[in-house]
């Protein structure tokens, strides 16, 4: 447990170097190009570095809002608010403030820099099919992830690969918007330089995006999870049985779930068919082994 | 001048060894002590509800007054145990009458549609799974200190500070068979 505690508090470090290194790099090449290398890096490292303490600070909120998780309160949700209670109890945790998202599918996740500042969200449609044993399973299963900093590294890769993928996606927008204009003057070659150094920047940086995601949703951690929340709980067919349910989610698409949020989630929020691109990002480990392993504890 | 040296060295470590023991070790009994304030909680929580229950519950069950004297007894009974051991077998009982009671809620379909004794119900099996959360932390932690205090080299210095063994709770025959408090 400790060691997965350091380990995580670690790769949080590692990635938020990476993303600053990223982005200085990312200055430095439109800086260059603008004749002011240094200004740019330098405007880059200034801008990677707040991000990174929004990120750090308030992440789990952007998170939140970008989810469509309300907080549930004690009146609506005594159900909900017990359960995640009793297995703070359990784990010897603070309570976790409690959300719920309104969707049929059957997801929740946990998110969050530390225990102290961390919380546990949950879909109407969970709350509806699972039974008391059962949503504590999966309320125990993201305890676990709480408890041992899964949360932090997991929701620093969601809010940095998200701004990731959307500066690439400006970037490439902008370049399409720009090539519109007259190519014969002097203007038109700037923008093939830039169209070149913008396509090498998106090449490398794509196989880094999809690394680091699959860093964040490692099968170990998941698994690693599930058995830590079958040992909060001490009944593993409770978490069991709730995979099942969810494994048989005929519509599991989460609305506002997106790629940069997706490893949060306790099972893929996507739909069951899945595009190339889908399957490439989701490496949530099979539902039905993570239920072999537990009925087998 | 060398063996004093040597020697210096040696009662230098076992020093050392001694204050990172003698810390860890309060650290723990601290733990215990919270793990046990934990516990203290949830019972103190479930026995203020209880009044609330009987209150809303009396009206309708008026041929069932042996069952709510015995979870009023039991809860009198909870206040009055001080030990680890007493405390628990107080709960039990508490737990048992309790399941009684809403056991025989059953037959009273115009209370079990009450909108105030159903929400009660929802806070008591919450607060009874907390209750036996709190005990599976607080006897997790114990285990913890307890085999720290007993295990070599540890226990040598353990047993000169003035350590010793904390308390844990025995699960009850129907705990072991399930662990959830289900109404």
């Amino acid at each position: 447990m400790f060691n997965e505690v350091r380990n995580n508090k670690i790769k949080s470090v590692v990635l938020i170097s990476v993303f600053i290194i990223l982005i200085a790099g990312l200055g430095a090449g439109i800086g260059g190009l603008y004749g002011s290398f240094y200004f740019g890096v330098a405007m880059a490292v200034i801008f990677a570095s707040i991000y990174a303490i929004i990120a750090y600070y308030s992440g789990d909120s952007m998170l939140l809002s970008l989810s469509g998780a309300k907080e549930a309160t004690k009146k609506d949700y005594p159900y909900l608010i017990n359960t995640v209670e009793g297995l703070a109890v359990a784990a010897g945790l603070p309570t976790p403030k409690a959300y719920v998202i309104d969707d049929t599918a059957l997801n929740a996740f946990a998110t969050g820099r530390d225990p102290q500042h961390a919380s546990i969200t949950v879909t109407t449609g969970l709350l509806k099919a699972l039974n008391r044993e059962e949503l504590e399973g999966v309320v125990g299963h993201e305890m676990s992830h709480i408890k041992n900093f899964d949360v932090r590294f997991m929701m620093l890769t969601a809010v940095m690969v998200g701004i990731i993928m959307l500066m690439s996606d400006l970037l490439l927008r902008s370049f399409l918007w720009g090539g519109k204009g007259g190519s014969n003057d002097k203007k038109g070659g700037e923008i093939t330089i830039i169209l070149v150094v913008i396509g090498l920047v998106l090449a490398v940086l794509s196989p880094i995006i999809a690394q680091l995601i699959q860093m964040a949703i490692s099968r170990k951690r998941e698994y690693a999870a599930d058995a830590n929340g079958a040992i909060l709980t001490r009944y593993p067919p409770g978490l069991a049985n709730a995979l099942k349910k969810i494994a048989k989610d005929p519509d599991p698409l989460v609305d506002k779930a997106n790629k940069a949020t997706a490893h949060l989630y306790i099972s893929t929020p996507f739909r069951k068919k899945q595009s190339w691109l889908t399957t490439m990002f989701s490496t949530h480990p099979p539902i039905q082994e993570r239920i072999k392993r537990l009925e087998a504890m | 001048m060398n063996t004093l040296a040597i020697v210096l060295i040696i009662i230098a470590v076992i020093v050392l060894f001694v204050i990172v023991l003698y810390n860890s070790l309060i650290r723990l009994r601290n733990q215990v002590k919270n793990a046990w304030a934990q516990i203290d909680v949830q019972l103190k929580r479930r026995n203020d509800l209880i009044p609330n229950l009987v209150e809303s519950v009396k009206g309708y069950m008026k041929h069932e007054k042996t069952v709510l004297e015995d979870v009023t007894k039991a809860r009198s009974a909870i206040l009055a145990a001080e030990t680890v051991e007493a405390k628990g077998k107080a709960s039990n009982v508490l737990s048992k009458t309790l399941k009684s009671l809403f056991a025989v809620s059953e037959n009273y379909p115009q209370l079990k549609a009450n909108e105030n004794f159903m929400q009660l119900q929802e806070e008591l099996s919450g607060t009874e799974n907390k209750i036996a959360y709190s005990r599976q932390f607080y006897n997790d932690i114990v285990m913890t200190f307890n085999t720290k205090i007993q295990t070599f080299p540890d226990n040598i210095f353990a047993k000169m500070l003035n350590f010793s063994a904390e308390a844990s709770f025995e699960a009850t025959a129907e705990e072991k068979k399930n662990v959830k408090v289900q109404f």
